[in-house]
């Protein structure tokens, strides 16, 4: 006598097919001693699951209109309930769907999954890879405050720069002459519509050669890849392998499971990202940072030389897109192990630290001018008592001129320039002269904003700017007169 | 003896359809195909990329009477964008340094840091317009002055007609189609 479920299962069975069309899927073999490394790719597909899911339930209450945009933002966060949490575990899940790409990713390249028959399985996952920052982008964009706007507008002056057909590509990006309704209508048609349709093509057939390939066996150095013989080692890998229901896919699940609390964890103490500051363009004291998996490349644009900038721009992508579309087919043999490909692990080192670096400038973003310094970051005391009349006349022109934006006293202020706590100990009087009026490095020149004698005053101030106890070139400079 | 069996015909022996008709049939399904991918797609593009199709031109903006700006001063001020769409929000409006230099003579710079777009500000302590991006700085009369951008800022067109002062703007202002 079959049970109840057993009978409803047979129906089901007999029309879906599913015993003997998922069955083996789920069963089969994996080589033996996969380790935890193999469960980032697992984990970014639940953080997806999680972004649709999320995503949906937001798009049920967010305006994708530029006048209602923002105030149904802050209904989700403040009025809608649970609105605020949907709202955080999205922008989190975010993160951590870029954070488990990039160690998947990693992982492949360093065990040398990509190589021979797994090229087309990497070349999916790149797709994958772009698509993910462009929802990334295109997210940050629907936040429809502050930062959206000025980041679209950076997004826009960057394309405005490829050469011809620059203005029409800003045109069409915008879906008008500037920023507005329908930038954000654009926007949200890519972010809910195209870019996940577009992600789940890519997965699906990324997804059939992960089983179609099999995942691929431990890299043992010494053990090459060579198409000729590969098919037969990796029959023989499977041969002694295990099956990966229900062994293996119990490590996966065990992990993404961590990987949602942990994202829920951030969401629950941090909260929903923004909106900070309505999108008025007119509000110009804005100071616009993107999300901090493209801060690096906001710090980028910093640091590069002026002239070398466009190119920077344009060119970099396209040489990374192409390093990683070629990859597979110029290594698609040979080693494997990561201690036999002393290239690939330092690359990703590299990469790791620069991206690192970079992320890390752009947090704290050593060359943006702190706006308000020059007002709000006074002198310190000590360094105005016991000054000479005219070199208090200098102090005040130097927070009056508004050159603590850029310069700090005491470690306070805009850190875009050098600290002028002892600026003294380094220049001489004439040295100083001269960088005030004719600028230079990357300081504008003031000599068309100040009279000589705030000149006179102001360097006079500066003068007394040096390390306690040691003979200034200053001082040198005068007894040479 | 017939049954009805016997008259039902067996299909392996049925006459193929003639090469030709088939091959004509494979035409014709790829033409329609082709057709009716195109008759879809046209419309689709087209409205995809309708804002190339019809780029406005910047329109002439009224900034009111010149006495609203004092000379050898640079003053921010707001204005409705006229290539704007009703639904545009807050976007509708947009910034701009108004500089009068003398007399009737003015200049009109976007607010929008060559660099990369971001909004520039007015220090008139200092004479500076400071980009808090990254750092650009620009002189009072639009020059580059230090930091990452490429140029000056963006100036509008401005003119002057009985005692009131106009810009023609209305377009994201970016290298290649400055202003
Ligand atoms: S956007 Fe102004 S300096 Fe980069």
């Amino acid at each position: 006598m079959r049970s109840p479920f057993g009978t409803v299962f047979s129906w089901l069975d007999l029309r879906l097919g599913l015993r003997s069309a998922v069955w083996p899927i789920l069963t089969h073999p994996v080589p033996r001693g996969l380790g935890w490394f193999y469960v980032f790719g697992s984990a970014t597909l639940t953080m997806f699951t999680l972004q649709i899911i999320t995503g949906i339930c937001l798009a049920v209450v967010y305006v994708p209109a530029a006048n209602d945009a923002y105030t149904s933002l802050l209904y989700l966060n403040n009025e809608q309930p649970l609105g605020w949490l949907l709202r955080a575990v999205h922008y989190w899940s975010a993160s951590g769907m870029v954070v488990m790409l990039a160690l998947h990713a990693t992982r492949v390249f360093l065990m040398g999954a990509f190589k021979y028959p797994r090229e087309l399985t990497w070349l999916l996952g790149v797709g994958l890879l772009f698509l993910t920052l462009g929802l990334a982008f295109t997210g940050q964009v629907l936040r429809w405050d502050q930062d959206a706007y000025w980041g679209i507008g950076v997004g826009a002056a960057m394309m405005g720069r490829v050469p011809v057909i620059g203005p029409t590509l800003v045109h069409v990006l915008l879906g008008g002459p500037n920023i507005g309704g329908e930038t954000l209508s654009r926007f949200f048609g890519l972010h809910v519509f195209i870019l996940p349709a577009l992600t789940i093509f890519v997965l699906v057939p990324h997804l059939y050669l992960v089983v179609r390939q099999g995942i691929s066996s431990r890299p043992v150095p010494g053990k090459v890849v060579d198409p000729k013989t590969y098919a037969a080692e990796y029959e023989r890998d499977l041969a002694e392998g295990e099956p990966f229901f229900p062994y293996d896919v119990s490590k996966d699940a065990l992990f993404s499971a961590l990987a949602v609390l942990v994202v829920f964890a951030l969401a629950i103490s941090f909260g929903p990202k923004g909106p900070n500051g309505p999108p008025d363009p007119t509000l110009v004291a804005a100071e616009p940072r993107p999300d901090w998996y493209f801060l690096p490349l906001f710090a980028l644009l910093a640091l590069s030389p002026p002239e070398m900038e466009t190119a920077i721009m344009l060119v970099m992508p396209l040489v990374l897109v192409a390093g990683l579309v070629l990859l597979p087919f110029v290594a698609s043999r040979g080693e494997r192990s990561p201690r036999r490909r002393p290239v690939a692990v330092l690359s990703v080192v590299l990469l790791f630290v620069t991206y690192g670096v970079l992320a890390w400038l752009g947090a704290v973003a050593p060359w943006s001018p702190d706006m308000t310094a020059w007002s709000g970051t006074p002198i310190p005391p000590h360094m105005v008592k016991d000054l000479a009349p005219l070199q208090l006349q200098g102090a005040a022109v130097l927070q009056n001129k508004t050159c603590r934006n850029c310069h700090a006293l005491d470690g306070e202020g805009g850190k875009r320039g050098p600290d002028l706590t002892t600026v003294a100990s380094r220049l001489t009087r004439d040295e100083l002269i001269r960088q005030v009026i004719q600028g230079g490095g990357n300081m504008p020149a003031y000599g068309k904003q100040l009279a000589p004698a705030e000149v006179e005053a102001l360097v006079s101030f500066l003068g007394t700017l040096q390390t306690p106890g040691e003979p200034s070139p200053r001082a040198a400079d005068a007894a040479a007169r | 003896m017939t049954t009805h069996e016997d008259q039902v015909r067996d299909p392996a022996h049925e006459a193929l359809p003639s090469p030709h008709r088939r091959q004509a049939l494979g035409w014709l399904s790829a033409i329609l195909g082709a057709l009716s991918t195109t008759a879809a797609g046209l419309p689709i593009l087209g409205y995809l990329l309708s804002p190339i199709l019809r780029t406005p031109k910047n329109e002439w903006i009224d900034l009111g009477p010149i006495e609203k700006f004092p000379e050898q001063q640079t003053r921010l001020i707001d204005f409705v964008d006229p290539l704007s769409r009703p639904w545009d929000g807050e976007t509708q409006r947009l910034a701009a340094y108004v500089r009068r230099t003398g007399g009737e003579k003015f200049q009109v710079f976007s607010v929008n840091c060559t660099h990369l777009g971001c909004p520039v500000s007015w220090f008139p302590q200092s004479g500076l317009f400071l980009c808090p991006c990254h750092g650009g700085v620009y002189y009072e009369d639009g020059s580059h002055a230090s930091g990452p951008p490429p140029r000056g800022l963006f100036a509008y067109e401005n003119r002057v007609k009985e005692g009131r002062l106009s810009i023609r703007a209305g377009r994201l202002p970016t290298l290649q189609e400055p202003a």
